[in-house]
Order: C-alpha cells, then structure tokens, then sequence
C-alpha cells in the first residue's frame, strides 16, 4: 500500500505532503501527487518519528488475562508507537534465548509494532547468577537490553559483572534502581502523606542510592547503564553529575511521574500503586526540568497491565504498576510541550531518536527524510479528550488517567510504510 | 415538643397563655398532684403520698416543667418532692425519620422508681409517641407502683391509646398548626403560641 | 456526622463533640440500671468483620451493637471463605446482599475501610487499619482525659512509643488535635515516621524532659519483634529510655494521668505498679470504649437511611 500524507507538519514545522513507498519515505514535497496512493488528509496535524518505548510489560507468557502481545502492540500502536522494547518478568522469565525469540516472534505475527525483547539478567530475575546474555543477544530477538526490571540487581558485584559482560555485544543493563534493604514492604513515597497514611514508605534514597553506585561502577568499567523510571529529584541530580563525568549513562523518565503525585494515595484506589512510587511536586518539576534539559534522555511508558483483581483489592494486596502507552504522548503535550519546555523535535528525540539509540535499533529513531524508513505517527495537537478505561485496547483497565481530560490525539501511526492505525482507530 | 427554634412572632398575635397564666396553671396543677398523692397515698404516710411521688420531666421543656412542678407543690405542701428526666430519644420509633438528635441527660432520684408514683411531665400532648417512649424507657429504669401523665398542653390527634392524668391546657388545633411552648429556663420567656393553619 | 467513620479527619469538632457528649448521656442514663439495653437499633444489622485477631476491639463493638438492640454478626477471616481467597470486594458484596446497615472493620491494610466503603451501601467504622487509624480508640481515650480531667481544651498529652506502627497514635494526634488539646510524640527517633513534622504535634526523643509538662501520658504498645529489625538495640534499652516506671510516673504533675490502649507489655513499655496505679485509666478505657461505641453508632445508624 502507498500512502500519500497531505498537509502535515513534520515537528510541527511547515506544511507539506509525504510519500509512503515500499516501507519508506519515497517523497517529501508541497502538492505532491500518486496514482493508486490513499490519500490521508493531515491538515492540522503534526508528523513525528514513530515512539519508541524502552518499557514496555506486555506479560505475555504468562499472564495473558492481562495483556497479550498482539494487545498490548495494538495499545502501543494506537499510542504512536512503532517499536517497544518487552521486559523480561513474564511466566517463564525472558532470561533464555528460547523466551526471547518466543515473544519476538509473537510481535512479528502481530505486525502492529516491533517487540524487541528485553532479556534478563539474571536467571529468574533472583539476582544471584547471570542469565545467558550472550545467548539472548545472538538469538533472532537480537536483545541488546537487559534488565532484571521490578526487581533491582542489587548485588553490587553482579552489577559489575553485569555492565562489564555486555560490552561485548553492545548491550546495555537497564537498571531498576531500587535498594531492596531500604524498601522492605514499601507502599508508596516515603515523606508526608505517607506518615499520614500509615504506608510504608519508599525513601527516594533507595532509588538515589543504587544510580549513584551504578554510575560510579558504569564510569569504572567503562560500561553502558541506562536507569528506568527515574522518579525523584535526587537521580537527576546524580544522573546530571554523571553525565558531566563522562559517564555513559542514560535514563527514562515514566508520563505518570511527569504528571502524577503521591497525593493520589489519598484516594486509597490502588490504581495509583506504582513502583517506584509517585513523588512530590518537587520531583515532578525535577523531572520535567530534567527531561527538558536532556538530563533524562527519554520517556519510557513503564506499561505495566494488570486485570482487575490484582487492583480491586487493598492497596496494599494490589501489583504495582499502571497503563501508560495510550497516553503517553498525551501526558507528554501537556506537561512539556504546552508549557513550552520541549517543542515537537524534542518530543521526537525523548521518545524516538534517543529510546532508538539506547536500544541500538537501526531501523526506528531516524529523522523524516527522504529515503528513510516509513515509521512515523500523526497528531492532532489540539484535539482534548476524557480518558475511558473502558476504550482503551489494552486487555487491562488499570489507567491513572481515567477520567482526566488530556491533550492530543494520535490520528494514523505508519510502521514501515503501513498503516497501524488509520482515523485514531486500529486498522486490525 | 415544640421546636426550640421559633420564627419571628406576629405582633398582632396574642399568646394562647401568657407568663401568668402559665403560672397560675403550673400552680393548679401542683394542687392536683398533691390531691392525686394523697388518693393514692399508702396508709400511714405521714407526708400525703408526696414521699413516693417522682415528678420525671421529659427533656427538653418537660424537665424545667417538672422542677418547677416540684418546687410548687413544696411551696404549698411543705414537703420536698423528688425530680428526675428521662431522654427518650434511643426509645425513639421515629429515629430514621427524623435523623439523629443529640442525647439529652437522664436522671434519676437516688432513691429510684421502684414502686413509687411516677408522674411523666412534658410540655405538649400531641401523637402520644413521645409518652409511649418515655414509658419504654421507664420499663428498663425499673418498676413503679404507677405512672401518671401530666402536661401542660393537650392538643389533640392522639396516634396512640394514651391519655394525660393532668392537663394544663386544653387546646384545640389542626395538624398544621404548631403549638409553641416557651420556657424561661429554656427560651427566655414563659408563654404558650398557637402558629400557622387554621384552627 | 458523615456516614462512615474511617479516619478522624471524618469528624470536625463539633462532630467529635457529639460523639463524646452522646457517649456521656449514654453512660448516665444506662448507670446502675438492671437492663443495660436499648431499643435504638432494634432491626438494625451490625457486622463486624475482622481480618485481624483482637478480642478486645470486637467485643467491645459487639457489646455496644448489642446494648442498642442491634442484630451482631460476627464476621472472623479465619476459618471464613477469606481464609479461602475471597476478596475484600467479594466479601463486601456479600455482606451487601445479606443487608447489613454497618460493617464494622478491622483489617491488617492501610485503607481497607476506605476501599470497602466503596463497596457497600451501609455505613463503614474502621476499627483498626494496619498502621493507619484507629477512630474509635482515639475517640475513648478523649473521653477518658475529659472524664478524668473535665476538659480537653489545652490538655497536655504525651504519646511515648512506636508511633511509626501504631494506628491509635496517628489517630489520637487527630482528634486531639481537632479538640484543642496539646500532643508531644516522645519516641526513639526511629519510631516516628519520617514527615511527622508535619503533624499537629511536638515531637521529643526525651521523656524526662516530657513528663513533668504533660497532663496525660499515653503509653503505647512497642512489640519487641521491633527489636529485631533494629529499631532500638534492646527491649532492656527501650524500656530504660521510654518505658513508664515508677520513679517517671513520680515526676508527672498531681493530677496527670496515665494511658494505655492495651494490651500492655508490662515491664517492657510500662511497669506493673504504673499499670495498676491510681493515675492509670487502663480498664476505665475498656469501659469507655462501649459507650462511645454506642455513641458513634447510633449517631451513625440512628437517623434515617441515606
């Protein structure tokens, strides 16, 4: 199929018509004309590279009443995402090559984004021995992240070992950074609210702590180390003194912890249970600040599905985590591109260019130019609309934005010159 | 009862008793009470019955009614009498209703009720459910030899089989109008209104 | 009053008022009587629904349901369909479907009420919620101080324990905060939880220093599990700094008394001749409890149905 786009705003730049050929990007022009080419009306709308997600749980195998991968590809696509990378806590953990290909294959067979795999890198996520890294970076997944995510690799030895034995094949460890010690039992952050609500609390220190010893341990060895779900102002801080450093070090950055507080344990509604926790305003403003400056080089959605009994329940009984891909972009207008603090190239290198590099993915992350590959996203920037849990295509429902009018609609995402989504709707 | 919250009075409106009249009632009715304690008198009491009587006023006016019952028929009798009040609003077959009220105190002579004559003492007669509670409620207190009903007004549309044994009052009204007793110790004033509806 | 009583923050002051005077006006009108029983809730279906053990909390609220003439039923996890998986939600509907007018709750979760106040219709009484509040205790301890003290207005009271665990803690700051009174926490510094400068309270690492200003001194439970995650170095330590012996209890003022929720660690938190000394409210606490239990449910299930 070739598609001819009218009339969109490539980072929200001039007007112009592009040409969807063969998978990629065959003409960039005013009038331009196709025979045979559905045409896609896109006055309004700005075009940006397809979102790549350094996070993604798509629980598949393992809890497939939660999320499949066809559903949360279908999710991640309506979203503007041509790529996610799927973490490797599902039943049986992505810690061998079997695993790894099993879910990269499930993605092709979706066809709706790339899944690329994220292996382990421990065997079973217990942080005890080194899962077959290599294995998982030669096998057809091609796995270039690694990460133990919802557990930490605590164990500053292994860490090393870790940071170190990638380096052969390019890889980097995605660290959850989270000292298990300090978080015992954990609920939420630790200050105010929860002292009041009788939580046990998540002290930023336990985050602070581990990205500062990894940094230190990535700077020794030599090492690539990125940092999931950055969430307090500290990291940034830590994150900002690395990189003054030289040391290789990227980070993420979560929609919810840009837009989300521990205020809403207040409402006792464990969809807002999440780890790490929701913070302060002070991190929250530390974190736009930090994503604005490049400090934290992307934003990872953390997608984290859950089905309903794991949320319906007491807080403290319920699974961490929330939905993420729908909205990312979303929550991303509204905090940083509403107020002016990243415009749409930026928002295009937070979420494609740099999540592309970290993941070492040739194919997504490149500019809107001729002769590129067609993965690329349309957005109504000024459409404004009511999350329904109800409506999202993720099988889970477990939205902290429910009900919370947010900006921006994603209208047609290309993957490779074919439409995943058409009219804001799925096209399978 | 009546509401203790009263709307702006019309100044053209007499009250149904004045200060004085509610005086010169309270004060027969004493000497009713002294007449009935003596009837019922045991033999040999040397105080005219008035050594069993309790006089229990049902909060609100009814207790400030009962005291000053109390201290008349000691003005004219010479013998002090015993007082009490009883809250009869978790007896209450209205509660849900009506909503929750505050709780008012219950208080009992030292000497207790047992086998003694209690008079009720309230300021308004109306439904009867108050009484009917008020009579719950002296069943768990304990076991008079008898229980009387005085008040101070008897407006009519009995709900329930209950009748007063002393009445100051009696009024004909309408189920809209409201019949509004003012206390001194309670409102600031003594007088009996007659408010809204036609008689 | 509002329809459920999940934490202090439900009640203002003249709600906490209401609640204490009702308590008052009950405790008269039922004193010396033969029949402790009222007719109030007569029809009216009381669950208490405890996930954790705590006799003493559940027959208190059973006795009060019980002296209004309600109908009790007594809902235990252990042995239940709980103890067999049922959620919380599950549980709740059921109790719904059975009609039950309150459920009174106790449960090892921060903000378990408050989930199941968003499952049933009737009205919810948290009773104890992991270490969140405690409502009803906080509300038995006030009345205790008034009844002893005849005020609450600028009463001095000092909370000596593990206020990080302890719900009847975070309660009381509350609702004696709400009442005018004055709350000093006194603990070890790592039995306060990190943002408890932001209570309405003072906070003192040193009891000595505490006890001669303080006209209640509350004493809570500190279980020497706590020893363990070392929160102190020893139960001999802890007692030593915090515990309320004889020669600390010498240095209060004349009339200042001394509280306890219960149940004592006797010689750890508290000496036995403290427990058993004329300053202490220890069992009057126990008696108080009924009667404000009274209090708040017919102040909750009284009036008309919502």
């Amino acid at each position: 199929m070739t598609y001819l786009i009218k009339g969109a705003k490539p980072y929200g730049e001039d007007a112009v018509d592009l040409l969807l050929e063969d998978g990629r990007i065959a003409a960039i022009g005013t009038e331009l004309a196709a025979d045979g080419a559905e045409v896609v009306q896109a006055a309004g709308l700005v075009a940006l590279p397809g979102l790549v997600d350094l996070h993604t749980h798509l629980r598949e195998p393992g809890r497939e009443d939660a999320e499949t991968v066809e559903t949360g590809s279908r999710a991640a696509a309506l979203g503007g995402f041509t790529a996610v990378h799927a973490m490797a806590n599902t039943d049986p953990v992505a810690d061998t090559a079997g695993v790894v290909e099993q879910v990269w294959r499930l993605g092709q067979e979706a066809g709706l984004v790339d899944v690329v795999p994220v292996g382990a890198v421990t065997v079973g996520l217990e942080g005890e021995r080194l899962a077959e890294l290599g294995a998982m970076a030669d096998s057809a997944a091609r796995v270039r992240v690694f990460s133990d995510d919802g557990h930490c690799v605590s164990d500053p030895a292994l860490m090393r070992r870790a940071l170190e034995y990638v380096k052969a094949f390019d890889g980097v460890v995605a660290q959850h950074a989270e000292e298990p010690r300090l978080t015992a039992g954990a609920q939420m952050h630790e200050g105010d609210r929860s002292a009041s609500l009788g939580l046990t609390g998540w002290p930023a220190a336990a985050e602070e702590a581990i990205i500062a010893r990894d940094v230190l341990l990535a700077g020794h060895v030599g090492a690539r180390l990125h940092v999931c779900h950055v969430s307090t102002a500290g990291s940034v801080e830590i994150l900002r003194w690395a990189k003054s450093r030289g040391v290789q070090v990227t980070a993420e950055v979560t929609p919810h912890h840009l837009l989300l507080t521990d205020a809403c344990a207040e409402t006792w509604d464990p969809v807002f249970k999440v780890n790490p926790p929701l913070r302060t305003d002070a991190d929250v403003e530390a974190l736009r600040a930090g994503l604005a400056d490049g400090t934290i080089d992307a934003v990872g959605t953390d997608h984290a599905p859950h089905a309903v009994e794991d949320k319906e329940s007491e807080w403290a009984q319920a699974r961490p985590g929330m939905l993420g891909l729908e909205q990312a972009l979303s929550v991303v207008v509204q905090t940083m591109v509403e107020p002016g603090r990243l415009d749409w190239r930026g928002v295009a290198d937070r979420m494609s260019v740099r999540p592309a590099g970290i993941g070492r993915l040739t194919g997504h992350g490149r500019p809107l130019a001729v002769g590129e590959p067609a993965n690329l996203l349309l957005i109504d920037p000024t459409a404004r609309s009511v999350v329904d849990p109800a409506a999202l295509a993720s099988r889970s429902r477990n939205s902290p934005y429910a009900g919370r009018e947010l900006p921006g609609r994603v209208v047609a995402t290309f993957l490779r010159g074919s439409a995943t989504v058409l009219d804001g709707k799925a096209t399978r | 009862m009546a509401s203790s919250s009263l709307p702006a009075r019309d100044a053209a409106q007499a009250p149904l008793l004045s200060a004085a009249d509610v005086a010169r009632v309270v004060d027969r009715m004493a000497h009713q009470l002294i007449e009935r304690a003596a009837s019922l008198a045991p033999e040999g009491d040397a105080t005219g019955g008035l050594r069993d009587l309790v006089l229990v006023g049902i909060p609100t006016r009814g207790a400030p009614l009962a005291r000053r019952l109390a201290a008349r028929v000691e003005a004219f009798s010479g013998t002090a009498v015993d007082v009490g009040t009883v809250d009869i609003t978790l007896y209450r077959d209205d509660l849900r209703r009506r909503g929750v009220r505050a709780l008012e105190p219950t208080v009992l002579p030292a000497a207790g009720i047992d086998d003694r004559l209690v008079v009720l003492v309230d300021d308004v007669l109306f439904s009867g459910r108050s009484v009917r509670a008020a009579l719950d409620a002296l069943r768990d207190l304990g076991r008079p030899r008898a229980v009387q009903l005085a008040v101070l007004v008897d407006r009519g549309h009995r709900e329930l089989p209950i009748r007063a044994d002393f009445v100051g009052k009696n009024v004909p009204t309408s189920r809209t109008q409201q019949v509004k007793v003012r206390l001194q110790e309670t409102d600031g004033a003594d007088e009996v209104l007659v408010t809204g509806g036609a008689a | 009053m509002k329809r459920h009583l999940l934490e202090v923050a439900d009640l203002d002051r003249a709600d906490a008022t209401l609640v204490l005077d009702t308590a008052a006006q009950i405790d008269q009108a039922l004193a010396g009587r033969e029949v402790k029983k009222l007719p109030t809730l007569r029809g009216r279906t009381v669950v208490n629904l405890f996930y954790e053990d705590s006799t003493r909390t559940r027959i208190s609220f059973e006795l009060a349901a019980k002296r209004l003439s309600a109908d009790v039923i007594n809902f235990s996890a252990k042995g239940s369909s709980v103890s067999k998986g049922e959620s919380l939600k599950d549980t709740a509907l059921t109790l719904e479907a059975m009609g039950s007018d309150a459920v009174v709750v106790r449960h090892s979760a921060s903000g378990a009420p408050h989930r199941l106040a968003n499952w049933v219709r009737g009205s919810v009484v948290n009773a104890g919620d992991g270490t969140h509040e405690h409502p009803t205790q906080a509300l038995l301890d006030a009345y205790t101080i008034r009844r002893r003290l005849g005020r609450l207005e600028g009463v001095r009271v000092a909370v000596v324990g593990d206020v990080l665990h302890s719900r009847v803690a975070r309660s009381n700051v509350g609702l004696l905060h709400t009442l005018g009174a004055e709350v000093t926490l006194v603990a070890p510094p790592t039995l306060l939880p990190v943002g408890v400068r932001s209570w309405p309270a003072e906070v003192s690492y040193d009891l000595d220093a505490v006890l001669p200003k303080s006209d209640v001194v509350m004493m809570l439970r500190v279980q020497a599990e706590r020893m363990n995650a070392s929160f102190f170095p020893s139960a001999r330590e802890y007692s030593r700094r915090y515990g309320l012996d004889a020669p600390r209890m010498a240095a209060l003022p004349d009339d200042a008394i001394v509280m306890h929720p219960g149940p004592m660690n006797r010689g750890m938190e508290i000496a036995a001749e403290v427990a058993d000394s004329v300053r202490s409210t220890i069992v009057e606490q126990v008696a108080n409890g009924v009667s404000v239990r009274m209090a708040v449910l017919y102040l909750l299930l009284g009036g008309s149905p919502q």
